[in-house]
């Protein structure tokens, strides 16, 4: 609630800076406003950002370092009993402290060292909280005095303001660029991590995925095997099952809207199938686990096949659905540009409808069709709650869609909810698995930008 | 023969042979435009059952079945010392009263075990169901009420859809039968179900504490990406220059918009939770993974919008005198706000079905109280569906379909919006 509470004085303080800049430029001239360079809200704006933008990111400072600094600092008071505890117990000690200075529940009895070291921590809690205060309150009133300072009537405050702004949207546009290198750098260093304790070829290559780590060190396999190749296999597998379904379905209801429809039913049909792109992944999963599974095992049985209730057909043939709309919506754009001078050649040619399709329309928009399908396989790879709800946890290695196979995002799932002690290779696991699903995604995007790019130079 | 002859007959067996392979030529095409149209039809089919098969299992859990008791709201039970002071009221068995009035019901049931499961038949929740009635009205305190109470899930599940695989023992739907027909079951309407937080029993769980987490966790996406989204898109449109740096950020942007979503999780997870320390399970990390995980979408789509916006009209601003900024602030940014806002209530919507980024962060733990602020505990609906799918018992998959009946309805207003946006504003230009 802190939070919202400095939002809202952050909002009061700029609107009264704006108005009392704006009041102070006119009093200048006396009202006069012609005399002033700039329009009269510019020297508004001018002392509004002054006063509040450096505050604001002191704050955001503050909130960052402030934490890791006071429990630095309540560290260095420790006595040295507790001092020359491993890293571990000393960080699982001073969460202890921070809990107990906050009131919260604490894992073990509190005794007198630790009280006294919760007291320092509210102690320096409460300098810090009063030293922010002050050197915001500071911030505001020197930034507010400053640009007052320098407003003069010939001051050009509009080019200025106008650069602030402009800074500020380069800040919002890096954003992206910020959240690449977060993603990168918060998995690549996990991963590394994780390739100390697990060597990268065992990784890539290792048949046996067991991350379960035993507690006692004579049980079979107590080291856990980390190989990630039943993961890939049973992603593919089912990746492979989506796309059977996906493609020639929205491939050919998108060759019938745009080839062979009339416009009417082109405008009902395609938002109908758009619906599909709109429904939440969770719904998809819940479907497939309990309603797709259960009919697929039953009509198994009545074949005489033995079906896993938690098989790769089911999670496939739903994520294949899920996918309908995004190859279709795809293909039809591609289908939409090629030039209609190709299927009018082909027609005075007298091919029929179906062979200009297939014979002049189709290897022409093939690489965009191409590049569709490659953008579905990533989605199909990365496609989480499908898998999570509907597919199995235990890693078979096998092609048989009626097992039970395992895909890298449910591994990514299962491992980091629930538990987490944050050195233990079986989280680190996760971030590898992070870092092999972000690099294969973004290998296939790339593919996939590049070959529809290429295909849209020859025709434009 | 002659030559004209022959070439005559080659000329007939030439037309026959056309003839005869355009009507094969034409069959094939009749066959490839059917195929098309059963692909669409397979697709709406599909949607179609999806739609049914869920709305078929969900629509029952808006109702709850009640028990019709009787009940001696006893003096000596509820507020010996006729203190009537609300401590007093909050602590006293209510689920006693309630069991003794079964048993008065059931005089002939004598056996422990069947005792206690004749105390199944009514939900653990109806102690306090009949607290809240006692404490709303202390005067009816000595009295006797006929209350209609929550039922059990079972006894639930078996009133509404009467299946033979109830859990129900036979001796146990002997009572339901003598229950019927004395009429004292009924179905209502299911207030618990949009007004309680998350709960074990299926018949006191709802969505409400699930709806407060996701409304918290829009706000905060919202409020985040949309100035972040716009002035981003602002950026790159307008003022950026053709460099090195702009064309990195768009294929960044372009790339992440194809991301898969537990990436962002993982990054969350790392960035927001490791290393800056914030709480997990909170809406606010919630809220600023899903930022992350949206901003491609709305800059991408308010690039669209603001390319849209004639040249004319810049051009005219300018003359006027107009500097850059306020060109793009005073006479573009305006035309173009009702297709950034379509775009952002997609990207909303996207967020609000998203699940995966969220289990990472630790939204999924079992909460049973509605959060009151963003920093509180909390989860969101589709994580709300993603634990009740896992939970065996039969009443919570009848409330899984209708938490995603509900994810569903805000889905479909999100869009209209979006829809009826587009058709209001949409100008040619």
């Amino acid at each position: 609630m802190n939070l919202f509470v400095y939002f809202i004085v952050f909002v009061l303080l700029s609107i009264g800076a704006y108005w009392y800049g704006r009041r102070y430029s006119l009093s200048l001239v006396s009202r006069d406003r012609r005399r002033l360079h700039s329009l009269p809200q510019y020297y508004g704006y001018y002392v509004a950002l002054w006063s509040v933008v450096p505050a604001f990111l002191m704050l955001l400072l503050w909130l960052f370092l402030d934490q890791d600094l006071i429990v630095h600092l309540v560290s260095a008071g420790l006595p040295e009993s507790i001092k020359s505890l491993s890293p571990d117990e000393l960080g699982l000690y001073l969460n202890d402290v921070v809990n107990l200075a906050k009131g919260n529940i604490t894992s073990s009895e509190g005794d007198a060292i630790m009280q006294q070291a919760a007291a320092h921590y509210r102690h320096l809690l409460q300098i810090s909280h009063m030293a922010l205060g002050i050197a915001v309150t500071g911030s505001v009133v020197a930034g507010a005095a400053f640009s007052l300072h320098r407003i003069r009537p010939d001051f050009r405050s509009r080019p200025r303001v106008e650069r602030m702004v402009k800074w500020l949207l380069v800040l919002s546009s890096s954003i992206a660029i910020l959240t690449t290198v977060g993603i990168v750098l918060s998995v690549l260093f996990e991963a590394i991590r994780f390739f100390k304790i697990i060597p990268l070829t065992d990784f890539l290559f290792g048949l046996q995925w067991s991350p379960q780590m035993a507690i006692r060190e004579d049980q079979v396999g107590a080291s856990g095997a980390f190989g990630v190749v039943p993961l890939f296999a049973g992603t593919l597998l089912i990746a492979l099952i989506a796309m059977l379904v996906a493609v020639p379905v929205g491939l050919m209801s998108a060759i019938y809207l745009v080839e062979f429809s009339g416009s009417r039913m082109r405008a009902w049909a395609k938002p109908l199938l758009e619906i599909l792109a709109g429904i939440p992944t969770v719904v998809y999963g819940f479907f497939a686990a309990l309603v797709v599974a259960p009919v697929l095992r039953s009509a198994g049985e009545s074949v005489g096949l033995q079906v896993s209730s938690e098989s790769a057909l089911a999670a496939g043939l739903v994520m294949g659905i899920m996918i309908i709309p995004f190859v279709s919506s795809l293909s039809d754009d591609v289908i939409n540009a090629v030039p209609q001078a190709m299927r009018d050649g082909s027609y005075a040619l007298g091919a029929t409808r179906a062979e200009t399709i297939y014979r002049v329309i189709v290897p022409a928009a093939l690489p965009g069709i191409v590049g569709g399908v490659l953008l579905a396989v990533s989605r199909a790879i990365g496609e989480t709650m499908i898998v999570v709800m509907a597919a199995g946890l235990t890693a078979n290695l096998t092609v048989n869609p009626l097992d039970s196979v395992t895909t890298i995002t449910v591994q990514i799932v299962t491992l980091l909810v629930g538990d987490q002690e944050f050195d233990s290779p079986k989280t680190l696991a996760a971030f590898a698995l992070g870092l092999v699903l972000f690099i294969a995604t973004l290998l296939l995007n790339v593919l996939a930008l590049h070959v529809v790019r290429k295909y849209r130079e020859e025709y434009e | 023969m002659s030559k004209l002859q022959k070439a005559a007959i080659k000329r007939r067996d030439i037309r026959e042979a056309v003839e005869q392979s355009l009507r094969a030529r034409k069959r094939r095409s009749w066959r490839f435009r059917l195929v098309g149209l059963v692909a669409v039809l397979t697709g709406l089919l599909l949607l179609a059952i999806m739609f049914t098969s869920i709305a078929s299992k969900g629509y029952s859990a808006f109702e709850r079945t009640e028990v019709l008791l009787d009940i001696d709201l006893e003096e000596a039970v509820i507020d010996p010392e006729k203190t009537r002071s609300e401590e007093v009221l909050m602590r006293a068995d209510y689920t006693g009263l309630i069991k003794t009035s079964l048993r008065k019901l059931f005089p002939q049931v004598k056996k422990r075990k069947q005792k206690r499961a004749l105390y199944r038949l009514v939900s653990t929740g109806a102690g306090d169901q009949l607290r809240d009635r006692v404490l709303q009205d202390p005067s009816i305190i000595g009295s006797r009420v006929s209350v209609w109470l929550i039922a059990d899930d079972d006894l639930d599940q078996y009133y509404k859809h009467g299946d033979s695989q109830s859990r129900l023992k036979d001796y146990q739907l002997q009572w339901v039968a003598q229950l019927n027909a004395d009429q004292r079951l009924r179905t209502a309407f299911n207030s618990t179900f949009f007004t309680a937080g998350d709960s074990r029993e299926p018949e006191l769980a709802g969505i409400r504490g699930a709806l407060t987490g996701s409304f918290f966790v829009i706000l905060i996406t919202l409020g985040l990406s949309l100035p972040l989204g716009v002035s981003a898109a602002i950026y790159l449109e307008e003022f950026a220059p053709r460099n090195r740096w702009t064309d990195l950020i768009e294929v960044n942007i372009n790339n992440l918009a194809a991301v898969p979503s537990i990436v962002f999780g993982l990054l969350g997870l790392a960035v927001f939770i490791n290393f800056m320390g914030l709480p997990r399970s909170a809406p606010l990390v919630g809220g600023l993974v899903l930022t992350l995980m949206t901003l491609p979408t709305i800059i991408i789509a308010s690039r669209a919008a603001l390319k849209s916006v004639p040249p004319s009209i810049r051009e005219a601003a300018l003359g006027m005198g107009a500097s850059k900024t306020q060109m793009v602030f005073q006479h573009v940014l305006p035309l173009a706000m009702p297709g950034m806002l379509t775009g952002t209530i997609i990207g909303m919507a996207q967020a609000l079905g998203e699940t995966a980024p969220l289990l990472m962060i630790g939204m999924v733990a079992f909460i049973a109280d509605v959060p009151t602020g963003p920093l509180d505990s909390a989860t969101v609906l589709p994580v709300q569906i993603y634990l009740w799918a896992d939970s065996p018992e039969r009443a919570f998959m009848e409330r899984t379909s209708a938490a995603i009946l509900v994810l569903l309805a805000f889905l479909v207003l999100m869009n209209l919006l979006a829809i009826w946006l587009r058709r209001k504003f949409e100008r040619r230009w």
